[in-house]
Formats: C-alpha cells, structure tokens, sequence
C-alpha cells in the first residue's frame, strides 16, 4: 500500500472504510504534515485540531480531511477572506458546500489561504501573508485559491475547495500541478461563498487526479433551496463518466488561447497533450473566437462592478474589524474601517466597480461589458455545436516569482486571459497537469458545454490515464 | 379649510406585508413586534457575508393582489434590483428593490384609487408599485443629536414592504390623510395588511406649493401624521415665500415630537444609488394564470362593499363610505347587523357615539374592546327599556373602552331604569319640598317642569323612567292645582 | 496610444466618498493614476458593436425562484450579536448618525 499521505481522495476514502486505516492515522498523519511543512507554504490561515473528536458518518467522504477556501463559511471556523476586515469572525452557519461534505463523512481540516476577497492571481494579496509554490518557494501557487492548491500539491489534505470567479480554481491549480475544476454556473450552491462577483462564480474541487474531482464535485452539486441561481444537473453521478476512450469526440482548439503573450513552451506542452488525445482517437480542429479579446476588460468591469456592491456591508456594525470610536459620525466610522481593513487591490475594484456603477458611465461600462458577455457566451455557444470540448492552456505561462507582477495590477489582469472567458460564458472546464516549463508545473484546460461535466471529465480521465503527471509529487 | 389650489402633494408609501409570515428574502418569522431586540435573524438578513436572498412566494402574491386592487397594470416581468447606499440600518449597505429603469419593472403600474373628500369623489393616480426589504430598527439614547452612538436592531430588518409611489395629484394634507386611510382600507380588505400594527404604514411626502421648490419630507409614521407633517410643512412654506424667501429643492425629516420638520445636512447632490440587477435572485415571471388566481381570490374591496351596504342594508351613501372606511369597522357592522337586524341604527350608534368615545381617547378602531355582541346587546337593552338613551351613551364608554357587556354593567352599576313608582313618587315629592319656588312656577307654566324632571334625573343619576317620571310629576301638580 | 484622463482626482475622491473607503492624499494620487490606466484598458470594449445585442444579466435563464412563506427558527441573540465588535443590552452598536 502506498503511504498514508500518497492516496488519493477516492482510495483513502476507501482504505477507511475497508478499516485499512483509521481515522487516527489519517488525521495525525495529516496534521504532523502541515506542522511540517506549512510554516514554509503557508497554506493554511486556520487548522481545524478539533477534526479529531467531530463525528461523521460513513457516506462517500468518510473521514477524509478537506480543505476549505477562507471564502466558504464554516460553522465555528473562521472565516476571513484573507481580509483584515474580517479578522476573527466566526461564522454562524455552514456554506451548502460544506454540509453537503459534512454530511457525507469528509473532515474539514482547515481554512485556506487565497487573495484578500479572492481578488488576485497570485496569492499575494492576503492580508496574512502569501502562500508560496511548493514546486518552487519563490514562486507564487496562483491564485486566489492558492492555499487550497498548494495544501493538495503538498500532501497537507487529501482535496479541497476553492472558488473560481475568473480562474482563481484552475490558475492555482495549473500552477501547483494539481486538478481544478470550475462547473456550470449554477451547478453548485453558492451559499456560504463570501460573494466577490456573483455572477461569475463557482466553488470547485482541488483534488490529486480526475476521479477525486469528480467524487468531490458529486457530494457538492445540485440544487439548494438556499441559492436561486443552483440547479440540478441531467445527473451526479461524475464517477462513471470516468472511462479512458475519447474516440469520436471532437475538439475545439481556440486560436486565440495561444496568442501573443502565450509561452511558446507551454503551448507546446498542451499541443503535445491533444496530439496524445488525438492518438487516442479524439478528432480536433482549430477554431477563432472573434470576441475573446474583449474577456479581459468585460469580466473585469462586470467582477469589479459587483464586487463594489457586494462588499460594501463591511462596515464593522455587524462582523469583523471595526474603527469605531463613541461620538464619531458613522460616514467618517464607516470610511475609516474599510479604509484600514482592506488592502489596496480590494480597495481599487472597489472603486472602479463604483466608477462603472455610476450615473453616467452605467451604459458605458457595466451595460456594455454585459453586452460584450452575450457576444463571448455566444461564441461558445456556437463551438459547442460542432465541438464536445475545447481544448488549451489553463494559464499562458508556469508560475511566477513572488513579487514579480504585484506592483502592476494590469500586468496581473493579463494573466487571467484564458480563464475568464469561461467564467464569462458560465460553461465547466477543468485543468489537469500537463507538462513541466522550469520545474514548474504547467494545466492543460478542458471546457464543455453547460452541463456538460461528463464529456469534459472523460477526456481528462482519458489523458491522465495516458500520461503521468498527475504521478509527479512537488519536493517539498 | 382654507383653499390650497396651488398645493401640490405627491406620496410614497411603504406598506408592510403584515399578514407574511416570513420576512421578504429568507425565513425568519415576521412577527417581531415586542420582542427582545435581533432575536428575529439570520445570516440572511444580518447580511453576513455568503448569505443570499430567496423570494417569499407569497409575497409576490401579496403585490400582485395589491396591484390589481389599486387598479394597477401587473408586469408580465418583474425583476430585483441592488440600490445602493450606505447607512447605519442597513444589513448589506444595498437596499434589493424593484426597480423602474435600465430593464427592470415593478410589480404594478399605471393605477389609481378613488376618495371622498367633502362628498366629491377625486381620483388619485398611482404611479408604481413595488416590493423591497425593510430595514433595521434605529434606537437613540436621548435626543438623536445627542446620542453618542446608535444601537441597532435587525428583527425588522428584511420585512416584506410594498412601495406605493402616487402622481402629485393631491391638493391638501386631509386629502393625503384620507388617500392613505382608503390606501389602508384597500390593504386591509385584501387580507394582506393590518394598519393597526404600529409603523407598518409610512409614508414620504412630496410637497411643492407655487413659486416653490419641490420639498421631500420623510419618517411620517401614520396618516395621522401625515396631515400634521403637511400642514406644518406647508405653513413653513408659505411663511417663507410671504417674506420673498426661496423654498430650498431638499428632504426634510418629520419629527413627531416636536412636530416639526428638519434639515438633515446631507450631500444632497451626492445621491447616486448605482442601481444593478440583483444578481442572485432570477427574474419573476408573472402570467396571466397567475393573475386570474390571484383575482379569483381577492375579496370585496371598500367600493364595492360600500355599494352593497347602501343597496343591502338601504344606508345613506355617507354612511356606507364610513363603515367601510376601515375593515375592522365594515366587519363589525355587519356582524352586529346579523345580532341585530336595524343596519341604521347600527350605523347611527358606529359613526356617532362609539366614534365619539374613541376621539376622546384619541384611539383608532384597532384599539377598541368592543363585540358586535355588545352593541346588539345595548341596543336590545334600550328597546326592551331597561335603559334609557342617555344610560347608553354612559354605558358605550365602559363597554368600549374595556369590553364588558352592557347587561353586566347594566347589572353591576345599577343602571337599570327606574319604574318604581312608590320610589319615584316619594322622591318627587322631596323635591317639591324642596322647591317650592319652582312648583309654584310649574302650575303657572309647562316649560318649568322640565327643571323638576331635571332633578328627578339628578338624583337618579339618569335612571328614572322618563316618562313616568314625568307622569308622576304632573300627576302631583295636577293634585296641588286641585287642593289649591 | 494618447491617454486621455477618464478620471481626475476630484472624481477619486468622488468615488472614495460614494464607496465609503477613505483615501490618503498618496493613494489618492496612485489610484487616480491606476484608475485611468485600467479604465484605458477597459476601453477597448468601444470597438466592439453591441447596438443590437442585449446584456447577460444570468448564464442560466431561470425564472420565478420561490420559497414558501413558512418560518424557520431564527439565530438566539448571542449567536447573531457574537461577532460584533460593539455591543449593548442586545443590540449592536452603530455610530452615531447626527
Ligand atoms: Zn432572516
């Protein structure tokens, strides 16, 4: 049997269930590893020790420690967002998520950490420090679930979740070498996700491989009376989907995802993994998107003109930090908490939310950039007409060096150019690891149509099965 | 009343939906009325962060059955959107509201409702009706200026409140006082409101007079404030423009208290609610099945019940308008008609004697203790004449004011009517001892028997059997004219 | 490309008071300098034709989202009030709005 720390979500699971290990075993051997390696990744903002005297039930995550993005709120666990502005708030409630994990056995093992409100690529922006790559510690893990996919990457939990408003699952997930899945809007409850941009987001699963990602996206999904937008999908069951064979599968290559600024070497790395689909018996053709270009600047301002809405109930009246002092006057109060409580990337989209928010400039902006998304979805509507999945890089390029683009927020705007559009057209893809640039792990993006999890999971299944990067473990 | 052609008054209303049982987006109860403060929440509407808004079903219902009881046109499409702003009451610093631009409707349009002022029926025009949540409770140590911080309370906030906004079709404060009691009656016939529930029915005024700007006037908490707030408002206005001042275009606050109106210094120019589609509830769809449904089970509205009280029970048009004024009051004249099939004199008794007892107390239908029983009751005790008229209209105070039925005070009082005739003719005769001067006057003319009746009464304290007593009285006299 | 100012300090500060986010004179400066920067960058949005195209408010077109008018029990008053920061005789404490 391989090491405790090595099985897979699905085989740990398993091995509990069989008595083969027990829940001891699995949540010291755990616990002992973060002690040993988070103080160098800093994955964790908050370790769950009281895992060990939870009960579960024996349902498909039976004992298994999981991770949490600090944006899912958990009962009795804090819940910060990486925010100074939510420092030490606890959380009444579960996310839908969570209990849904909960009620299937899984342990949840800790908080992790990401950008300050999920805004960022990088990490960076957490108000407790970043996380850093554990294939490379002066490398960023991505982001803003960064926590999430390094804690997974070095063996700190067996899966966890992160949320994905415009890459923040796949980019850490691409960058860590680990498997990120972003689903259908709608197709997971987003009660409980701390709302960046509400139309645009997803939590998704972080898992070892494919099948864990498919497990852990069954016990999520599915309608929840807390959440208008969620909805059903045709069916849950993720697992059987799970076959090595794509023969007559089509798939779409967008040009425009291996454009300027793409790295020639991770281009070649995704080339070479649909050559291997295609010799597999996946037919592709290349395709143009007309509208791509316009997914930067249309999720930004969408992303940010919610997010200054959503945001604005940090007040400190309620949760979290407060500069309130008796007899001052509650606009200079209010001004003051959220001028010490959110860092500066926070505090920008928020002002540009509200800049395209505002009387004048609506139509120019918010109204146009939901104009520019119908054009984007429908691009993809149409590819999905002729194609079952569209392939291409998760990221243009492997993981950076802390510190190199945090100065410019434009420069870390560009590097969500392949993510965004999927959040955009509210369609599922996921990213699985395909190759290696400089030691650092590059994700081969997998997109399907709405609802279409199934397709999207049997080609990755079908290229991780036929490739062994998801074999490969990080150094540390 | 002086005549106010040049007024011109427009009103928003905000009409809780009492009759919920839920708040509007999540489901707390909504009966937070005296309770502990924020014992009625939830990470809904606390506004913690991942919480979301779910619709009330039946709210929606609610709106569209007040919307067509206002002779609204109902949106096919109705949609929530965000309005944001921040402020010390609200749970997520944006208000989720209906919204009548970029794309989005409210629930019903284009309406009107029809009042009687001074016997002329004017039609009031209703611009749009909308839901949205309402939101906290405000409590102030002392004066609000003083207090050196605000101590809030959540259990109110999220209740359904439907916005009614009017045209500025209104030309004086009795008529937005009487709109708003028609407003109240309409609600109340609907099932999906009670006026008597303190604050569920508040009110901003829009109020311009000639040569003036348009002021806003807010926290009016009750239609009977609004005619205070207007009046007011409007002599500040009217002073103002005497002496050649300008009528500043501002919101001003009504304080109840000292029955003012106040600047609030705000950025008034700064307003900018950045209104966007809430994103997390999906458009409400409404069809004309629903509509018919919620048509088939609207009940009589005022109008028409005023209609048939006239044709049923044969009352004066002004009768009929009264009674169903209220739907406390109309409910209760029918159900004593039932006890006591003489719909006039029912009447008679509601709009006179019981109406005066609540002026002197000062206290609106909702509070009163009385049973249709009751009432039937009194008035069964008057023909029967164990009480006489003036017995009864002492009685209605106790009967009203407490409930206990007329036969126990009747009863416990000792009011029954006194037809003693030993009792009565000895008491006559102390009082001719003791005034000679006016029996003497009383065999030279008829009208001072009256005085001797009079103390009669007096000493019985109303109960004597007037006729009796007065009877005995000239029987007595006509024994002295004889003697004599 | 000719930069043109989309938003002057003025407008920051606008925008700072509307947000209720409270801005150095430094920030200020830096964020009126990034604002343009990023608005710039939006602007490439004007190239693209949108007359006959209308917006995506939701990818997935539900309507009529409900729930019944029934209660559930609500937070007790520690629960609500634990994570506030001022608190008094079970209310939250706000600042002062006069
Ligand atoms: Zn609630």
């Amino acid at each position: 049997m391989k090491r405790l720390l090595e099985l897979t979500l699905f085989e740990l699971v398993d091995a509990l269930r069989r008595g083969n290990v027990s829940r001891e075993d699995v949540v010291d051997a755990y616990l002992s590893r973060i002690k040993e390696v988070d103080s160098k990744l800093h994955a964790y903002l908050a370790v769950n020790e009281e895992m060990r005297s939870n009960s579960s039930s024996e349902g498909l995550l039976f004992n298994a420690p999981i991770a949490i993005k600090d944006n899912i709120s958990t009962r009795g666990l804090p819940t910060t967002c990486a925010s100074k502005i939510l420092e030490g708030y606890i959380p009444p409630y579960d996310a839908t998520t969570v209990a849904r994990i909960k009620a299937e056995g899984g342990l949840i093992i800790g908080k992790t950490n990401m950008d300050e409100f999920a805004m960022g690529s990088s990490t960076e922006n957490s108000a407790y420090g970043p996380t850093y790559n554990p294939w490379n510690l002066e490398c960023v893990p991505g982001g803003s679930s960064g926590g999430s996919a390094a804690a997974v990457a070095a063996r700190e939990a067996v899966a966890s979740l992160g949320s994905d408003t415009g890459g923040s699952v796949r980019c850490p997930a691409a960058f860590c070498g680990v498997v990120g899945v972003k689903p259908t809007y709608g197709l997971v409850s987003r009660y409980g996700l701390v709302a960046y941009a509400n139309s645009l987001e997803q939590i998704g699963p972080i898992t070892r491989d494919v099948r864990d990602a498919a497990l852990l996206l069954s016990v999520i999904c599915g309608r929840d009376p807390n959440d208008s937008t969620s909805v059903d999908p045709p069916s849950k069951d993720y697992l059987s989907a799970l076959v090595v064979d794509v023969k007559g599968l089509k798939a779409g290559i967008p040009k425009e995802f291996f454009g300027e600024g793409t790295d020639p070497r991770v281009a070649e790395a995704v080339w070479r993994a649909i050559k291997l689909l295609e010799s597999h018996g996946m037919e592709y053709e290349e395709v143009s998107f007309p509208h791509l270009p316009y997914s930067l600047p249309a999720y930004y301002i969408i992303a940010m003109s919610e997010a200054s809405s959503n945001l604005a109930r940090y007040d400190g009246v309620r949760y979290g930090f407060s500069a309130f002092e008796e007899g001052e006057e509650w606009v200079k109060v209010f001004s003051k908490t959220r001028a010490l409580g959110f860092g500066a990337e926070v505090k920008r989209r928020i002002i540009l939310g509200t800049f395209a928010l505002s009387a004048g400039y609506y139509d120019q902006y918010y109204l146009k950039a939901l104009k520019v998304r119908t054009l984007i979805k429908g691009d993809f509507d149409c590819a999905f007409k002729k194609f079952d999945v569209l392939l291409a890089p998760t990221m243009p390029l492997p993981a950076f060096k802390i510190g190199e683009r945090i100065e410019d927020p434009l420069a870390m705007y560009m590097v969500d150019i392949d993510t965004v559009p999927i959040n955009l057209a509210g369609i599922p893809a996921i990213s699985v690891p395909c190759g290696f640039v400089d030691g650092l792990p590059v994700g081969l993006q997998i997109m399907a149509a709405p609802f279409h999890e199934h397709v999207m999971f049997r080609v990755a299944y079908t290229y991780e099965q036929c490739s062994s990067y998801h074999n490969l473990k990080p150094p540390i | 009343m002086q005549q106010q052609q040049d007024v011109v008054i427009g009103l928003e209303v905000h009409v809780q939906l009492t009759s919920l049982k839920t708040k509007l987006f999540c489901s707390c109860p909504s009966d937070y009325r005296g309770k502990p403060p924020n014992t009625h929440t939830c990470p809904v509407c606390l506004g913690l962060p991942g919480s979301l808004p779910v619709v009330n079903k039946k709210a929606i219902e609610f709106a569209v059955m007040a919307a067509l009881a206002l002779n609204c046109q109902v949106s096919e499409r109705a949609v929530f959107f965000r309005k944001n702003y921040f402020y010390v009451d609200m749970s997520k610093n944006f208000q989720i509201s209906m919204y009548d631009r970029a794309g989005g409707t409210p629930i019903g349009r284009g309406g009107y409702v029809d009042i009687d002022v001074d016997g002329t029926r004017k039609r009031v025009r209703i611009s749009r009706i909308q839901l949205e949540e309402d939101p906290a409770r405000l409590v102030h140590l002392g004066p609000i200026e003083l207090s050196p911080y605000t101590l809030v309370d959540y259990n109110r906030a999220g209740i359904a409140l439907l916005e009614i906004v009017t045209e500025p079709d209104l030309s004086s404060p009795k008529e937005a006082r009487i709109f708003l009691q028609k407003l109240r009656s309409i609600l109340e016939h609907c099932g999906i409101f009670d006026g008597s529930l303190e604050g569920s029915m508040r009110c901003d005024a829009n109020i311009s007079l000639a040569g003036g700007a348009r002021v806003e006037i807010k926290n009016i908490t009750s239609f009977k404030e609004v005619e205070r707030a207007l009046s007011f408002e409007i002599a500040r206005q009217r002073e103002l423009l005497k002496r050649g001042q300008q009528v500043r275009r501002e919101t001003r606050h009504w304080d109840e208290d000292r029955r003012m109106t106040f600047t609030l210094r705000v950025k008034e120019e700064e307003h900018d609610y950045r209104y966007f589609p809430e994103p997390d509830l999906v458009p409400i769809v409404i069809t004309e099945d629903f509509i018919e449904r919620v048509r088939s089970m609207m009940p009589e509205l005022p109008d028409h019940r005023a209609e048939r009280f006239m044709r049923e029970y044969g009352l004066p048009e002004y009768d009929a308008r009264v009674l169903t004024s209220e739907k406390a009051l109309a409910d209760f004249f029918e159900a004593c008609v039932k006890l006591y099939p003489s719909p006039k004199k029912v009447s008679n008794w509601l709009m006179t004697d019981t109406m005066r007892v609540l002026n002197e107390y000062n206290l609106d239908w909702s509070s009163i203790k009385m049973e249709p029983e009751h009432l039937a009751e009194l008035l069964k005790l008057m023909d029967d004449g164990v009480i006489s008229i003036k017995i009864a209209k002492l009685l209605i105070f106790d009967v009203v004011l407490k409930g206990i039925p007329p036969s126990k005070l009747v009863e416990e009082k000792g009011m029954k009517r006194i037809v003693d005739e030993n009792y009565l003719s000895q008491l006559i005769e102390k009082i001719f001892r003791e005034f000679p001067k006016a029996v003497q006057d009383a065999l030279k003319d008829e009208k001072a028997v009256h005085f001797l009746v009079g103390q009669v009464m007096r000493h019985t304290k109303g109960r004597a059997d007037p006729a009796l007593t007065n009877e005995l009285i000239r029987r007595k006299l006509n024994e002295l004219q004889r003697s004599s | 490309m000719a930069s043109r100012k989309l938003v002057s300090l003025e407008q920051t500060e606008h925008l700072s008071w509307l947000a209720k986010v409270e801005l150095s004179e430094e920030e200020k400066r830096v964020f009126t300098e990034q604002l343009n920067r990023i608005l710039e960058f939006f602007r490439k949005l004007d190239e693209v034709d949108t007359s006959n195209v209308q917006p995506t408010y939701h990818v997935v077109e539900l309507t009529n989202v409900f729930r019944e008018d029934e209660p559930a029990s609500p937070l007790p008053q520690e629960e609500a009030l634990r994570n506030a920061a001022h608190k008094k005789n079970g209310y939250f404490v706000a600042p002062k709005i006069v």
